[in-house]
């Protein structure tokens, strides 16, 4: 017997109310479902990441933890209260100003943690501040600037001070921000608007690698009478296979007699809430047959079965960049360093778990759900679904993190299926631990690389293999293998390479795309080398870099003459101060060190193409003028959290000629917005960023032709319409007497961008990418030698961004790499089945992400908006190096098998002893 | 008022929330149920399930909650929350109760997880359990027929195991004055800042002879074995001497059964034990 729903009183945000409910139900869900608050949000539902905190009377609490039966009589608060009479509370303020909110899912948490610290403690210290909020993750900004928000808020001005605004160069406070300070974006699971409709729930394989039958499948159904529909892959529509690549569509929506991972999902509960919940999968009738799992292990030494006929030897796929002989070049270097590494399975651990519904309409489809590329997605359901693309229309919810992980489809195919096959909106929320088991995580990689130099320390040659563990299916395999021996031997002079690679199936969980494509990996391999040059010849490690450092006009080993934009030797040169401060700083504090803590500085450089590998990758923006004058900028680049809203709302204002503000936004909706492509490779500032302008350009050629103005013009938003000034004449053209198009906009900019690139031939010549990113970061860590604790004390980065068109940002998007860098560098590996939850899949905290100095390095790229390339996976890749590079300094250790955990170092100080 | 009905309907079976302990005893001897007091295990254990146990939520009885000094020594309700601990004024020989209560998960646990409920979860790297052995701790059971002590190394028998029958409820946790002044202390070790479970823990207290020796010394070691263990051969050769991290020696670990699991090998915990333990030994000088 199920017990009834009861009333329960308590007070929200001030007002009294009653919710009925079971009084077990998480308050969390009675916020969310019964009260339609949506600005508490969820994502763990195990008190593990914070982001559902709220204050019961003024003291946090995770909202998930607390039964509604325990809040009745007391007061609850929520991030909905804070903001009073339409008047931002100082905590939002400061937010916005600071770049505090990214993806804004942990924002809501954040504030209320925060606001329980100001009111028991009005002027915090920054400890007391981190102790505060040490039970909120967050994965986008790093925390810094949480924790300076945080402080101004407390000790006063944020309320005061008016949001800085520009366009392009200008700390412009994010469009969507105020959405995202009071909760009122919508993520995946707040967009969807009817509790009532049907809920989807996949069953999943509790084996890596088996064969299943289905009993009675009907006979079930009928037995649970809240079931309306269980779905196989015998219900799917169209074809049961998705994948990144024309050719790799290698996936199924629902496994056909036989699963390659754990989690793989194989077949869908369709049902009310309540039912679909309550099923075990084991009670599902379903046969089990397991087979022997595929390790990486077992892949590499070719004596496992082929997972795919298109795969032999478990090979997906190789990449390979050679450039004169490195093998010779190797064999007569005077000094020569080797390296061997391995890194794990990282998780994207974004705070918002994939969410969304689909919707039937006609013989169409409507899918709204949180995504990083909307227009991929449209075409992968079309196939699924058997009809032309135009008749999927994705609309893109607000992103509570992506990192890469919401690239591939997740639950779009099932909830698409169940809508067509019911002809009702169909609903999923993934739980956390489904979430972590069955979407892509970053590639595990082995890599062996090898270089050498002359006396002088000029690299002479370099060589390295890399094998990527890509899992059961292909995702994004193929881009790592490509992107990283383009990469592999970092952004230096190397007269001699070859690089090759492999992306390898096992029976784990997909590895896809993670900041960076496997060039983080690479980079931990090709730093160390450069170390151990450097340390051989007795040279400064900065200034070994700094000798072979890439510059103008230099030539990569695909064959690419680098002619602007090469930042590299101004990032390297920003740093040395700080550099040499800190390595005597270090060595200071270690001769005086009497304990077992040692200090230790490293550096690291990183390169990075922007945009896809030797393909086309086209943006498309336009900029819309309606007769009364609105400017509404129709953007397909989906906002992750890094911040392309505002990005592209500055880059069309500057391009068009109007502030900012004065721009509206309509973005990601297929049936509204054309393809700007995905929100990966770092590509949106770059591509779509010169789409925006290509399309302001655009509308204000045509503005401006219809007055005969100069090319200088000024536009000027005037009450009703536009004004145009030239010189001393003021002109209103009169937009009324055009016909307006179905968005009500009588003029229209469009703006198109694909980079330039060529493919690459057998060798990996060509020109893969059109602009790279440069960068380099010190870490000063302190090592424990007897427990093998590291812990970061300070990061210094250096950016080669192009163009800043936002430093806040810029910034932001640096602190958050960083942060996700630490995590890659001392904490985090996923293994499959072990920690699919954010307790023992570790994470950074606020307390982990030390200080962080930016320094912007702006040379122009003549191709980007503005000058702009890309920032954000570079933020990333030099951060692990640049910690194993002080590791090192600080204990004299080489860190090769990554995460360096506390007890992989410590077996790693003890062997050395 | 503002009314809003739920479409959701019912969730979890029996769920009573008792305001005095005969009401609560009675009901766990009618019939088996969860005991909920602060959630922050019974809910993480129910990710995407309902919650369809029988609940008996006990976070109304006033008796169970507050810290006070008695004739003995002192009683800390099985409802005092960490954050209750980490608030109240205590003396120095609880400094390692309430460090642990300070890092147990953030302070949205903190303000809801309570002692009784980390004692009766058993989990084996509750950051309570090396503290109340190190502390001498008792814990008082009630039921509908009477009630019992037990110390605490009788009452957590294994990973998720206690002594507790089902029809009795943990109300209080009890800790002996000490003879002599004491102090605690307690070092916790992860792999990051805050919401650490822990890889190791080491708890300690000792009592000091008015010449500054110990007099007698209890030192529990947390995660490197099923249950947190004593360590009673360190315990005896500490008496009588200064806080010396140097009398430790790896035979003293003989006590503990680590394993390798996400958080790290067994090698190294016996590693990190030794040290955190040498580390807690000072602290106490």
């Amino acid at each position: 017997m199920r017990s009834p729903a009861l009333p329960h009183r308590f007070v929200v945000n001030g007002r009294d109310i009653e919710a009925i409910a079971p009084p077990s139900m998480r308050l969390s869900d009675v916020l969310r479902d019964v009260l339609g608050l949506k600005g508490t949000k969820v994502g763990c539902d195990a008190g593990d990441c914070g982001a559902c905190t709220v204050l019961v009377d003024g003291a946090q609490v995770c909202a998930c933890l607390v039964p509604v039966g325990q809040v009745v009589g007391r007061s609850v608060e929520t991030v909905e209260g804070l903001a009073r009479e339409g008047r931002l509370h100082a905590l939002q303020s400061a937010f916005l100003r600071h770049g505090a909110a990214q993806c804004g899912i942990c924002t809501p948490g954040m504030l209320m943690a925060a606001a329980d610290l100001l009111r028991r403690v009005p002027s915090p210290s920054e400890a007391e501040v981190l102790d505060a909020l040490g039970g909120v993750l967050c994965r986008c900004t790093g925390y810094r600037k949480i924790v300076d928000a945080v402080l101004e808020a407390a000790h006063g001005g944020a309320e005061s001070v008016a949001p800085s605004k520009g366009a392009v160069g200008t700390r412009l406070v994010r469009v969507d921000g105020v959405a995202k300070v009071t909760g009122t974006d919508r993520f995946g699971a707040d967009a969807i608007p009817e509790r009532g409709w049907l809920a989807l729930r996949a069953v999943r394989s509790p084996y890596p690698h088996a064969r299943f039958r289905f009993g009675d499948l009907d006979a079930f159904r009928r037995r649970q009478p809240g079931l309306v529909a269980i779905l196989t892959a015998a219900d799917v529509p169209g074809a049961n296979r998705f994948g990144i690549y024309p050719t790799g569509k290698d996936q199924p929506v629902f496994a056909e007699g036989q699963v390659r991972m754990l989690g793989e999902a194989v077949c869908a509960l369709v049902g009310d809430a309540e039912t679909v919940a309550a099923i075990r999968d084991e009670d599902v009738p379903i046969t089990w047959e397991p087979l022997p799992p595929i390790s990486f292990d077992d892949a590499l030494a070719g004596s496992a079965p082929d997972l795919h006929p298109h795969a032999p030897g478990n090979v997906l796929c190789r990449g390979r960049v050679a450039c004169g002989d490195a093998a010779t070049a190797l064999a007569s270097a005077p000094h020569r360093a080797t390296i061997a590494i391995e890194t794990s399975f990282v998780e994207h651990a974004y705070i918002e778990p994939e969410a969304g519904y689909a919707e039937r309409i006609g013989d169409g489809i409507k899918i709204v759900a949180c995504t990083q590329t909307p227009y991929m997605d449209r075409d992968e359901i079309a196939l699924i679904l058997g009809i032309p693309p135009e008749r999927v229309r994705i609309v893109p919810t607000a992103v509570g993190g992506g990192f890469g992980g919401k690239l591939d489809l997740s639950l779009q195919p099932m909830i698409a299926i169940a809508a067509w096959r019911t002809g009702q909106p169909v609903r999923c929320v993934y739980t956390r631990p489904e979430s972590i088991r069955t979407t892509t995580k970053r590639h595990p990689a082995r890599i062996v690389a090898e270089a050498g130099c002359d006396e002088e320390g000029h690299l002479l040659a370099f060589r390295c293999h890399g094998d990527f563990n890509t899992g059961a299916y292909a995702s994004w395999g193929p881009t790592v293998a490509s992107r990283v021996p383009v990469h592999a031997m970092g952004p230096y002079r190397v007269p001699n390479v070859c690089v090759t690679t492999a992306a390898i199936h096992t029976t784990d969980t997909p590895a896809g795309a993670f900041r960076g494509f496997g060039v983080p990996q690479a980079a931990i391999a090709h730093e160390a080398l450069m170390d151990a040059l450097a340390d051989r010849l007795g040279m400064d490690r900065l200034e070994f870099r700094l000798r072979n450092a890439l510059r103008h006009a230099d030539t990569t080993a695909t064959g690419q003459v680098l002619d602007h934009s090469v930042g590299l030797v101004a990032c390297l040169e920003a740093l040395r101060p700080r550099w040499q401060a800190l390595r005597a700083e270090a060595e200071a504090h270690n001769r005086s060190a009497h304990g077992p803590f040692r200090r230790g500085v490293g550096i690291a450089c990183m390169w990075y193409g922007i945009g896809n590998t030797a393909l086309s990758n086209p943006s498309e923006m336009t900029l819309g003028l309606k007769a009364d004058g609105t400017i509404t900028l129709y953007s397909g680049a989906v906002d992750i959290g890094q911040g392309s809203n505002t990005v592209m709302v500055q880059i069309a204002a500057e391009a068009f000629g109007v502030a900012p503000e004065t721009i509206r936004l309509v973005v990601g909706d297929t049936a509204r917005t054309r393809d700007a492509g995905k929100t990966s490779a770092s590509r949106q500032t770059f591509v779509s960023g010169n789409a925006a302008r290509l399309a302001g350009i655009d509308l204000r050629r045509q503005l401006l032709s219809l007055v005969n103005a100069g090319t200088d013009a000024r536009i000027i938003p005037v009450p009703g319409g536009l004004e145009i000034r030239d010189g001393d004449r003021t002109m209103r053209p009169d937009l009324s007497r055009f016909a307006a198009d179905a968005n009500g906009d009588v003029l229209v900019g469009f703006g198109r961008f694909d980079p330039p690139t060529t493919a690459l031939d057998a060798d990996g010549r060509g020109v893969p990418y059109a602009t790279y990113a440069f960068g380099a970061q010190i870490a000063l860590v302190e090592v424990d030698l007897d427990l093998g604790t590291t812990r970061v004390l300070r990061m210094v980065a250096a950016h080669d961004v192009g163009r800043a068109i936002n430093p806040t940002l810029v910034e932001g998007q640096i602190h958050g790499g960083i942060a996700q860098g630490i995590g890659l560098a001392l904490m985090e590996e996923y293994i499959p089945g072990r920690n699919d939850n954010l307790h023992d899949y570790l994470i950074p905290t606020i307390g982990d992400v030390p200080p962080i100095e930016v320094l912007l390095i702006e040379d122009a790229e003549p191709l980007g908006p503005f000058g702009a390339k890309g920032v954000g996976e570079p933020a990333l890749i030099a951060t692990a190096p640049a910690i194993f590079g002080a590791i090192e300094h600080a204990t004299g250790v080489r860190v090769t098998r990554i995460p360096a955990t506390p007890d992989r170092l410590r077996a790693a100080i003890l062997a050395a002893r | 008022m503002v009314m809003v009905l739920s479409g959701l309907g019912g969730s979890g079976l029996e769920y009573r929330r008792p305001v005095t302990i005969e009401e609560a005893v009675a009901a766990l001897r009618a019939r088996r149920h969860t005991v909920l007091a602060g959630g922050t295990d019974l809910f993480p254990a129910r990710v995407g399930r309902p919650c369809d146990d029988a609940l008996l939520d006990i976070s109304g009885l006033t008796a169970l909650r507050g810290i006070a000094e008695t004739n003995q020594g002192w009683r800390f309700g099985a409802l005092a929350t960490w954050r209750d601990v980490w608030t109240a004024d205590l003396p120095p020989l609880f400094n390692g109760l309430r460090a642990a209560a300070r890092e147990v998960g953030g302070m949205q646990i903190q303000n809801r997880g309570t002692i009784g409920g980390n004692l009766c979860n058993a989990s084996p790297a509750a950051d309570g359990v090396p503290n109340w052995l190190a502390l001498d701790a008792t814990v008082e059971l009630v039921s509908s027929t009477g009630s019992r002590r037990l110390p605490v190394a009788e009452f957590v028998l294994g990973n998720r195991r206690t002594a507790r029958r089902e029809d009795e409820l943990l109300i209080a946790v009890h800790v002996p004055r000490p003879a002599h002044p004491a102090r605690g202390t307690f070092r916790k070790l992860g792999a990051r800042r805050y919401l650490v479970i822990s890889i190791v823990m080491v708890a300690a207290v000792a009592e000091f002879a008015a010449d500054g020796t110990i007099a007698s010394a209890r030192i529990a070691v947390g995660a490197a074995s099923e249950v947190a263990r004593r360590l009673p051969s360190l315990e005896t050769r500490l008496i009588g001497q200064c806080p010396d991290p140097s009398v430790v020696r790896e035979e003293d670990l003989a006590p503990l059964a680590p394993i390798d699991d996400v958080r790290a090998t067994a090698a190294y915990r016996r590693d990190a034990a030794l040290t955190l333990i040498r580390r807690a030994i000072a602290d106490l000088a």
